[in-house]
C-alpha cells in the first residue's frame, strides 16, 4: 500500500503542519495590525488613564470583574438603548490588556462612567444588594481597607508610558483601592464625545401625564420606583445618595423630564429606556398624596 | 518477538494526578455555581467568583484535560512507535513540573495574580513554567517519534504532533507582555489588537487542546476497544489537514459586532461554517467504523463512552458554527447559552473520551481486571445525565435571557431592565448547580472504581498484560 511521503517523514510532516497553521494566523491575526490602532482609528478626546484610574483598573483585573462584566457595546438597537453608543476601536488604544469580556452575568460597563454619582459606586461596591436588592454580585467592602502604593503605581505608569504629574503620584497617598476602582468606573466611556447614557430612538411618546388620579398606575409606579429609584432615594422617598423626594417640591412635567432625561451633572441617570409610559407611572407614584 | 519494555508507571502517575485536578475543577465549579444563586457564598478576598472562575477553567483545561493528554500521549506514542519513551527521566521530571505548575497556578490565581485573558490568566512567571513544561513534553514525544520502530505514522500521531506545535505558537504569541513586577505584567498588544490576538489564541486553544488531542485519543482507543480498524484512512487524512488549516481563521467569531475589522469577523464566520466538514469527517469516520459492530454499544461499555463522546463532538461542531453566524451571535452572545455550549464539549466530548481511555488502560496499569463494569455503567449514566441537565437548562436560560435583553416595547423602550433578566435566571442557576452535583457523583464512582481495581481487582496473568 502506498502512503503519502509525510506519513513516514515526521520532519516533513511538522513543517507542513506548521505551514497549515500559519496561513490563517497571518491573515486573521497578524494582518489586522495594519488597520487597528492606526490614525484612522483615532478618536479625539480619548486619553490614557491617570494614576488613580490605572490603579483602579488593576483592581478590576485582580478581582476578575471581567468574568461577569463586558466592556463593549455592540451596534444593536436594544444594546445601544440599554448601554449607550456602540463601542469604537479608538476608545481602547490605551487598554493593555483589553477587558471586553465574554459573559454578561452583570451588565456591560463600557459606558458606566458618569451614569451614577461616586456615592452610588461606593455603596454598591461595599454592599451591592443595598442598592440592587436581588443582585448576585459579591461584596467588595474590603477594598476600603487597602491602600494604593504610590511608588508601585508610578512604575506601572512608566511601563505603560502614560503621562502623569508628580503631584498625582503624591496624591495617591491615603487613597484606598475603593477610591481607585470608583475612579476607574467613572472614567469608562467618558472620553467619547457622544451621548453616553441610553437615549430613546424617538422623543417621549407621551408628553402629557396620562395617568392623573389613576390608582393602578400609581401602584405600578411604586413597583418601578422600588426597582429603579429606591436604592438612591430611599424606600419611602426619604433620600440617601440622592435627595429626598417630597411630593410638594415638584411639578409633574419637570419631574418627568428629570427622570426621563436624567441630570448628567447631578448624577441622576436617564430612564428614557424604560419608555415614557413607565416614567409617567413613577412620576405619579412620587407625587401621589400619602399619609405618614 | 520481544515486546518493547513500555513505561506504564509514568502513564499511571499522570492519570492519577489529572483525575485529582479534574475533581478540583468540578468542586470549584460547583462552588461558583452556588455563588451565582447566593452571593453570600463569596468569601473575599480569595474566594470570590471573580477569582475562582479562572481557577475552575484552569484546573479543568490545564489540570484535567492536559494532564490526561500527557498520560495518553506518553502511552500512545510508545505503542504507535513500537518503542519505549525516548527518555523516562524527562517524563518523570515532566510529572513533577506539571504538578508544581498547577499548584503555583492555583495559588497565584487565588491571590489575584492574573493577566485577565480568558484561558490564559496565568502571570508571566507561571507562563514560563508552562513553556518549559511544554518543551520538555514535546521533545520527549517528538524524539520518540523520530526514533520509532514502526515506519508509518498512524493518524493519532498526526493530531498529537500538530497539537504540540499549535499550542507552542498560540501560547507564546498570546503571552507577550511587559512585566512590572514578579506577578504583574501588561499585554504587549493594546485594545482591539489585544482582543483579536486573545481570541485567536482562545479559540485555537479549543482546537489544539480540546479537539486535536481528544481526536488522537478517539482514533486510537475506538479501534482498540472494538477490535476493528478505523473505517477510512483517506477520510482521516482529509479531515486532519482541513481541520488544522481552517481552525486558525475562526478566532474572531468570539468578537462579532465588536470593533474588530468587519472583514476579519466575516472570514471567521465563513471558516467557522466550513469547519463543519472536517469536524464531521471524524464523526462520520467514527460512526462508520462501527459498521457491523453496533451490538458492542450493548456489550462493551467502552464503546458507549466513545460513541457518545464523538456524538457530542458532532453536536458541538454544529452548534459552534451556528453561534459563529452574525445574526445568531447578536442574539445569543454574552448569555448563559455559551457556558451550556462549552460544557457539552468539556463534559460530554472530551471527558467521555478520557474516561473511556482510562478504563481501557486500567487493567494495563494495575495488572488487574476492572473492579466493576456495572459501576462503570452507573458512572456513564450519571455524568451523561448531569451534563445534559447542565447544558439543556442553560440553553433554555440563554434563549430567555437573550429574548429579554432584546425585547422592545411598541413605544420604542426596553421591555425589561437588566435585573429583571437576572432574576429570571435564578431557577436555571439552581438547575446548573444541581447538575454539577450529579456529575460529581458520577466521577466519584469512577474514582472509587479505579481505586478498587488497584487494590482488589482480579490479578491478570502476566502474559496478558
Amino acid at each position: 500500500m502506498s502512503s503519502p511521503a509525510w506519513e513516514n517523514k515526521p520532519v516533513l510532516f511538522l513543517l507542513l503542519a506548521t505551514a497549515a497553521i500559519l496561513v490563517g494566523t497571518i491573515v486573521t491575526m497578524v494582518l489586522p495590525f495594519a488597520w487597528v490602532n492606526t490614525e484612522a482609528d483615532r478618536i479625539e478626546g480619548v486619553t490614557p488613564y491617570n494614576p488613580l484610574e490605572l490603579a483602579g483598573r488593576d483592581v478590576y483585573i485582580r478581582e476578575g470583574c471581567n468574568n461577569c462584566h463586558t466592556q463593549t457595546v455592540r451596534p444593536l438597537v436594544a444594546e445601544v438603548l440599554r448601554y449607550g453608543e456602540y463601542s469604537r476601536s479608538g476608545e481602547f488604544v490605551h487598554d493593555r490588556p483589553h477587558l471586553w469580556g465574554s459573559r454578561r452575568t452583570g451588565p456591560d460597563l463600557a459606558r458606566i462612567g458618569g451614569k451614577y454619582p461616586d456615592a452610588w459606586h461606593y455603596q454598591h461596591m461595599a454592599v451591592p444588594t443595598s442598592i440592587v436588592p436581588r443582585s448576585n454580585m459579591p461584596a467588595y467592602a474590603f477594598l476600603s481597607d487597602r491602600g494604593i502604593d504610590p511608588e508601585y503605581t508610578r512604575r506601572k505608569m512608566d511601563v505603560l508610558r502614560f503621562p502623569y504629574e508628580v503631584e498625582q503620584i503624591a496624591g495617591l497617598r491615603g487613597k484606598t483601592e475603593m477610591d481607585a476602582i470608583v475612579a476607574y468606573m467613572q472614567k469608562l466611556g467618558r472620553d467619547l464625545p457622544v451621548q453616553r447614557t441610553a437615549q430613546p430612538v424617538t422623543p417621549p411618546a407621551i408628553a402629557e401625564n396620562p395617568f392623573r388620579n389613576d390608582a393602578a398606575a400609581v401602584a405600578e409606579g411604586g413597583a418601578l420606583y422600588a426597582q429603579h429609584c429606591a436604592g438612591c432615594h430611599g424606600a419611602s422617598l426619604e433620600g440617601g445618595i440622592g435627595p429626598a423626594l417630597s411630593p410638594s417640591g415638584f411639578d409633574e412635567d419637570m419631574l418627568f423630564e428629570v427622570i426621563y432625561g436624567g441630570l448628567p451633572e447631578g448624577g441622576m441617570p436617564a430612564y428614557a429606556s424604560l419608555g415614557s409610559a413607565r416614567v409617567w407611572k413613577m412620576v405619579n407614584f412620587i407625587l401621589a398624596p400619602r399619609g405618614i | 518477538m520481544d515486546a518493547p519494555h513500555y513505561n506504564l508507571g509514568i502513564v499511571r502517575s499522570f492519570i492519577h494526578w489529572s483525575i485529582l485536578w479534574g475533581v478540583v475543577a468540578i468542586l470549584v465549579g460547583i462552588l461558583i455555581s452556588f455563588q451565582l444563586v447566593n452571593p453570600d457564598l463569596n468569601f473575599p478576598p480569595y474566594l470570590t467568583y471573580g477569582r475562582l472562575r479562572p481557577l475552575h477553567t484552569n484546573a479543568g483545561i490545564f489540570g484535567w484535560a492536559i494532564g490526561s493528554f500527557f498520560a495518553l500521549y506518553l502511552y500512545m506514542v510508545q505503542r504507535l512507535c513500537r518503542r519505549p519513551l525516548w527518555s523516562d527521566g524527562l517524563a518523570r521530571f515532566q510529572l513533577y513540573l506539571f504538578n508544581f505548575t498547577i499548584i503555583v497556578a492555583a495559588v497565584t490565581l487565588l491571590l489575584g495574580f492574573t493577566q485577565s485573558k480568558e484561558y490564559h490568566e496565568l502571570e508571566w512567571p507561571v507562563d514560563l513554567l508552562v513553556v518549559v513544561l511544554w518543551v520538555v513534553f514535546s521533545v520527549n514525544i517528538l524524539m520518540t517519534i523520530f526514533k520509532r520502530k514502526e515506519q508509518q505514522m498512524y493518524v493519532s500521531l498526526w493530531f498529537m504532533a500538530a497539537s504540540l506545535i499549535g499550542v507552542a505558537v498560540l501560547y507564546l504569541v498570546n503571552s507577550a507582555a511587559v512585566p512590572v513586577s514578579l506577578f504583574k505584567s501588561y499585554s504587549a498588544y493594546a485594545g482591539t489588537n489585544d482582543a483579536n490576538v486573545q481570541w485567536w489564541y482562545g479559540h485555537n486553544a479549543v482546537a489544539m487542546v480540546l479537539t486535536a488531542p481528544p481526536l488522537a485519543v478517539f482514533y486510537y482507543f475506538l479501534p482498540k476497544s472494538t477490535g476493528v480498524p478505523i473505517f477510512s484512512h483517506r477520510l482521516s487524512i482529509v479531515a486532519f489537514w482541513s481541520l488544522i488549516f481552517m481552525y486558525l481563521w475562526t478566532g474572531a467569531h468570539h468578537l462579532l459586532w465588536t470593533p474588530v475589522p468587519d472583514w476579519v469577523q466575516t472570514l471567521a464566520m465563513a471558516f467557522s461554517i466550513m469547519l463543519i466538514a472536517p469536524s464531521w469527517g471524524s464523526v462520520v469516520n467514527g460512526y462508520l467504523s462501527m459498521n457491523g459492530q453496533w451490538h458492542q454499544m450493548r456489550e462493551n461499555y467502552l464503546v458507549k463512552f466513545l460513541i457518545l463522546g464523538i456524538t457530542f463532538y458532532g453536536l458541538q461542531t454544529l452548534q459552534g458554527p451556528l453561534q459563529a453566524v452574525r445574526s445568531f451571535s447578536a442574539f445569543i452572545h454574552y448569555t448563559e447559552w455559551v457556558p451550556g455550549h462549552v460544557h457539552m464539549g468539556a463534559l460530554g466530548w472530551v471527558s467521555l473520551v478520557l474516561f473511556a481511555a482510562f478504563y481501557y488502560l486500567a487493567p494495563r496499569i494495575y495488572n488487574r481486571e476492572l473492579y466493576s463494569i456495572p459501576l462503570a455503567n452507573l458512572h456513564f449514566w450519571l455524568v451523561l445525565i448531569g451534563q445534559l441537565i447542565y447544558s439543556v437548562s442553560l440553553w433554555i436560560a440563554g434563549v430567555q435571557q437573550a429574548g429579554m435583553w432584546h425585547a422592545i416595547s411598541p413605544d420604542g423602550s426596553l421591555t425589561y431592565s437588566f435585573m429583571e433578566s437576572l432574576v429570571e435566571m435564578y431557577p436555571y442557576y439552581w438547575a446548573r448547580a444541581f447538575s454539577g452535583l450529579i456529575y460529581l457523583a458520577g466521577v466519584a464512582i469512577f474514582v472509587y472504581n479505579l481505586a478498587m481495581t488497584a487494590r482488589r481487582g482480579k490479578p491478570l496473568m502476566p502474559a496478558a498484560a
